[in-house]
């Protein structure tokens, strides 16, 4: 929030031309990464998974200011709501309709639970109580599986359905208007529209009456309650929303997958996600979708680039490809905390916070 | 005149320290209501009691006819009761904007699906509140800062920024916590007529200073706080001679000069 809502209508022909090129890219994308392999496609569906995660935990750590550690947990409950509710392990299928949206709301109402006992605490004791939030899940989901099976332990739940509307399944491949679509690609288009919904939830929340009631709470949470902010309510309600984006993605992931387990729910999820919302520039949308594609594409990228490279320059694989990822992981995180602290494309208002000693500071 | 805020046998300790022990005082609709005291007088715990920052040991407290005791912070606020802080508490790195904008949470209503949907009324709310800031800003008298962070704005600006967002929740009493602190004498001027403006223009001012000319000269009713007890209330003059307080202020010695040559602390 740079500057002043304005809620001119029409915009400027330059800006409609940007929007309508980044449309043509986005359609057509699938089908150029394709190319070099379906693989591709679906590193791609990842990377927008992750958008949708990054953009839900920017709401709670961007926005409201309150840093979480297990927030991974939304995206379990998302997933196994999707997978126990559509999967032969209850005999239960019901319709995306259905499920999706109870997904959402069982995220978001975990998000409340995890919320409503963590409502004093900040900064680092927020962060140690939701790491362990996140933790508590995942071991739940690995022993739930006596007395009573329900979550089917560490083998995980199997055969889950895809997403379908009627018919028509987002798993196969099929032939429209003499394209064939690849399931990967329709699935590619799917997590596209439900990106794009997401994305502008969150930019008109955070221009509007609850955006500014998040970013009082993070400057100044006793100036916010004294100006009349509840802050228990809207502190909830950035982690039910938060929460709920995470549930979304989870409902996704498991209907892409077909087999959720929960060694895919670990700690170090969480914080690749987190890492996504800082280094991309914490409560700046395009920067935290910037953070996403990067984190999410970038291993994938060096897996398929530096096992060939050094076939050709020692004609043997001396490092390992997963070793040597995290190193430059890694040093890739130092660069950007090192030159960028305030992420490769943060706000004007995170900017102003790393800017310390130029302001005359209360 | 009406009685506005009645505050009856509030007690605060913190551990071994009792901040304040059975302060009573009323303040009438159109006041504007003095504090004073030596540091660490409980002043400043007074306020946050009053706002519910803190929770009293005992006591009652009524504003406009409701209790204020017990309650919640945010609810103070929608009572009508708005303040600033001594060490200013502004929202730093957002804009002079903004920070009112902040303050208009509580006197407009628009959730998350109106924020989604951008619906007409929605709309319609957010130019009324942008609207209402930026007359605000132009009230206090910093409109043409309208778009700078809040946190390099000059001091004074600062101080008034606050006050700024204090109004915004539209109060019935604003609580203003050593608001010429820090200032020069001129800015200290502009801030008495804007005090007055703003008890001009219906609100009733409870008012922490230690600049004395400003209290004396502006207040008509104040009160003395010594070691988190009443010292003394009333009219600004009969406190001023009062040598209880001359005594809390300039020592024994001083107050006994005082008695002898009448008006020698003015």
């Amino acid at each position: 929030m740079t500057q002043t809502i304005s809620l001119k209508r029409g915009l400027p022909i330059k800006t409609l031309l940007g929007i309508a090129l980044v449309g043509v890219v986005l359609a057509v994308l699938p089908f150029v990464i394709g190319i070099a392999g379906q693989s591709w496609v679906r590193t791609l569906n990842f990377a927008l998974l992750y958008v949708m995660l990054a953009l839900g935990l920017n709401i709670v750590v961007g926005f409201a200011g309150l840093l979480d550690l297990g927030y991974i947990a939304f995206y379990a409950v998302g997933a196994y709501t999707w997978a126990l509710l559509a999967s032969p392990h209850f005999g239960l299928h019901l319709p995306f309709w259905a499920i999706l949206p109870i997904s959402i709301a069982i995220a978001g109402l975990f998000g409340v639970l995890l919320g409503a006992p963590t409502l004093k605490l900040r900064g680092d004791y927020l962060a140690i109580v939701t790491l362990g939030f996140g933790e508590i899940i995942r071991i739940f989901l690995t022993n739930l599986n006596a007395p009573i099976n329900i979550t089917n332990g560490p083998q995980g739940i199997n055969r889950i359905d895809p997403f379908k509307i009627g018919d028509f399944t987002f798993a196969r491949a099929e032939t429209f208007f003499g394209i064939r679509f690849t399931g990967p690609e329709k699935y590619y288009y799917l997590l596209l529209a439900i990106v794009l919904l997401i994305l502008l939830v969150c930019a008109r929340l955070q221009n509007s009456r609850i955006g500014r009631a998040w970013e009082a709470i993070r400057e100044d949470e006793i100036a916010a309650k004294a100006m009349g902010i509840n802050t228990r309510n809207v502190k909830l309600l950035a982690f039910a929303m938060g929460a709920s984006f995470g549930g979304a993605a989870g409902a996704m992931f498991a209907a892409m997958q077909g087999f959720v387990s929960p060694e895919s729910f670990s700690l170090t999820e969480s914080i690749s996600i987190l890492c996504m919302v800082v280094l991309g520039g914490m409560g700046h949308i395009p920067g935290v979708i910037l953070g996403a594609i990067l984190l999410a594409a970038m291993p994938e990228f060096l897996r398929a680039v530096v096992e060939p490279a050094q076939h050709m320059i020692f004609g043997a694989v001396i490092l390992d490809p997963e070793g040597i990822r995290m190193l430059m992981f890694g040093l890739a995180m130092v660069l950007v905390m090192l030159f960028r602290p305030a992420g490769l494309w943060p706000s004007a208002v995170r900017k102003r916070e790393l800017a310390r000693g130029k302001g005359a500071s209360a | 005149m009406s009685v506005l805020l009645q505050a009856q046998g509030l007690s605060k300790r913190f551990g071994g320290l009792q901040a304040l022990s059975d302060v009573g005082f009323s303040i009438e609709t159109g006041d504007i209501y003095g504090l004073i005291g030596p540091n660490g007088a409980g002043k400043t715990t007074l306020f946050n009691v009053l706002t519910s920052l803190y929770i009293p040991e005992s006591g009652t407290c009524t504003f406009a006819g409701e209790t204020l005791t017990g309650r919640k912070p945010h609810e103070v606020a929608g009572l009508g009761l708005a303040r600033t802080f001594q060490n200013i508490r502004l929202f730093g790195n957002l804009s002079a904007i903004e920070n009112v904008m902040i303050g208009r949470h509580i006197r407009t209503q628009a959730g998350v699906i109106g924020a989604v949907l951008r619906d007409k009324r929605t709309r319609r709310e957010e130019a009324e509140i942008e609207a209402r800031a930026h007359a605000l800003l132009d009230y206090v008298g910093i409109g043409s800062r309208a778009n700078d962070v809040a946190k390099s704005l000059p001091y004074g600006d600062q101080r008034r920024l606050e006050i700024a967002r204090a109004l915004a929740t539209e109060p019935k009493l604003l609580a203003l916590d050593e608001p010429a602190a820090g200032m020069n004498a001129s800015e200290t001027v502009v801030l008495r007529q804007l005090i007055q403006k703003i008890r001009d223009d219906g609100i009733t001012v409870l008012l922490i200073e230690h600049d004395m000319k400003l209290v004396m000269g502006l207040c008509n009713r104040v009160l003395v706080l010594e070691y988190g007890k009443v010292l003394a209330e009333g009219r600004p003059a009969d406190v001023q001679r009062n040598p209880k307080v001359i005594e809390a202020y300039l020592g024994a010695g001083a107050a006994q000069v005082a008695e002898t040559v009448p008006g020698a602390t003015a």
